[in-house]
């Protein structure tokens, strides 16, 4: 399968998906000028990856920002897992928050509450 | 400009500079909204912010509110006037500082059949509380499609959201098609 690597930039996140090393990870701050086309190419791995995962798939999400746009594209993401995991597989979903930061960690406990699928959520301080 | 314009332009800059000064309005802009633009606007902002020493949890509530904002603009601004005056994705802009709070405003052309439906949401959203804020957003996120243009139904409900209060709009009739939406966004520095 095909590695997604994006580095991240002051609009868009840092997106890595590499099945070979088991790396799912987005981090950073997200408000694309043209989110379908940023998340696209996401939402098709993840379609192609569903076809044959891992036997464990941990999904990191570490982002400081997100704007609303980015937010919908989010929850099509995190929906794909669902679907992998009510398929059978095992999956967990590592949601970041940095510790003073309310509105993130609320973020992930929405997305926790919408989506059915183990959901981890982990504090860290900014260094 | 002959002399005596000269005088009445250097005259409207100075009052101007001086109207900006008594309203504290840190940045003011008329145009299109691009995303370049709205890069530079938030990041000019955050680094003033930055500089000043707010607190990380105001900054971030300008910075979404900012950002929400100017989404709306190149969204959803109607044109104004003939067509060979296209004002479609425009509007006015400004950031205001005072000693305890910051005011984000947006203006915009509207045009009149798309009042009644804006501000049905306006009005819905200003009726929920905390909790209620939440459930409409996890439910127009799960319900809610893209639009062609990108956006989600969100962004009125996430400045409320993020600033805790009731959103403040007003709409001005311009002619018999058309008026000018303002909506007003407050961020407490004090938390």
């Amino acid at each position: 399968m095909e590695t997604i690597k994006i580095m991240g930039t002051d609009d868009t996140p840092t997106v890595i998906l590499d099945a070979e090393n088991e790396i799912y990870e987005i981090s950073g701050r997200s408000l694309p000028e043209d989110v379908t086309a940023f998340y696209d190419p996401i939402l098709g791995w993840l379609d192609e990856y569903a076809s044959s995962p891992n036997k464990k798939t941990i999904f990191t999400f570490k982002l400081v920002y997100f704007n609303t746009a980015s937010s919908k594209l989010l929850l099509d993401i995190l929906m794909k897992l669902e679907q992998m995991h009510e398929a059978g597989n095992d999956i967990l979903v590592r949601w970041y928050y940095p510790e003073d930061d309310e509105d993130m960690q609320e973020a992930g406990e929405e997305y926790a509450d919408i989506v059915d699928v183990p959901f981890e959520q982990v504090g860290y301080t900014l260094s | 400009m002959d002399k005596k314009n000269v005088r009445g332009f250097l005259e409207f800059v100075y009052d101007f500079y001086k109207s900006m000064k008594a309203h504290e309005i840190t940045l003011v802009y008329e145009g299109e909204i691009t995303h370049q633009i709205t890069k530079a606007f938030t990041s000019l902002t955050e680094s003033n912010m930055a500089k000043e020493e707010e607190s990380n949890s105001v900054q971030k509530k300008v910075f979404h509110v900012m950002v929400e904002c100017l989404q709306n603009i190149s969204k959803h601004a109607d044109s104004f006037g003939s067509d060979d005056f296209l004002f479609a994705g425009r509007g006015i802009f400004m950031v205001s500082k005072g000693d305890s709070e910051y005011h984000v405003t947006t203006g915009n052309v509207i045009e009149n059949s798309k009042i009644d439906e804006l501000s049905k949401i306006l009005d819905y959203i200003n009726t929920l509380d905390k909790e209620g804020l939440k459930q409409l957003y996890k439910t127009q996120m799960r319900e809610g499609r893209l639009s062609e243009k990108g956006g989600a139904g969100l962004g009125f409900i996430d400045i409320a959201r993020k600033t805790g209060r009731k959103l403040e709009y007003h709409f001005l009739p311009i002619d018999e098609e058309s008026h000018f939406f303002i909506l007003t966004s407050t961020i407490s520095r004090n938390e």
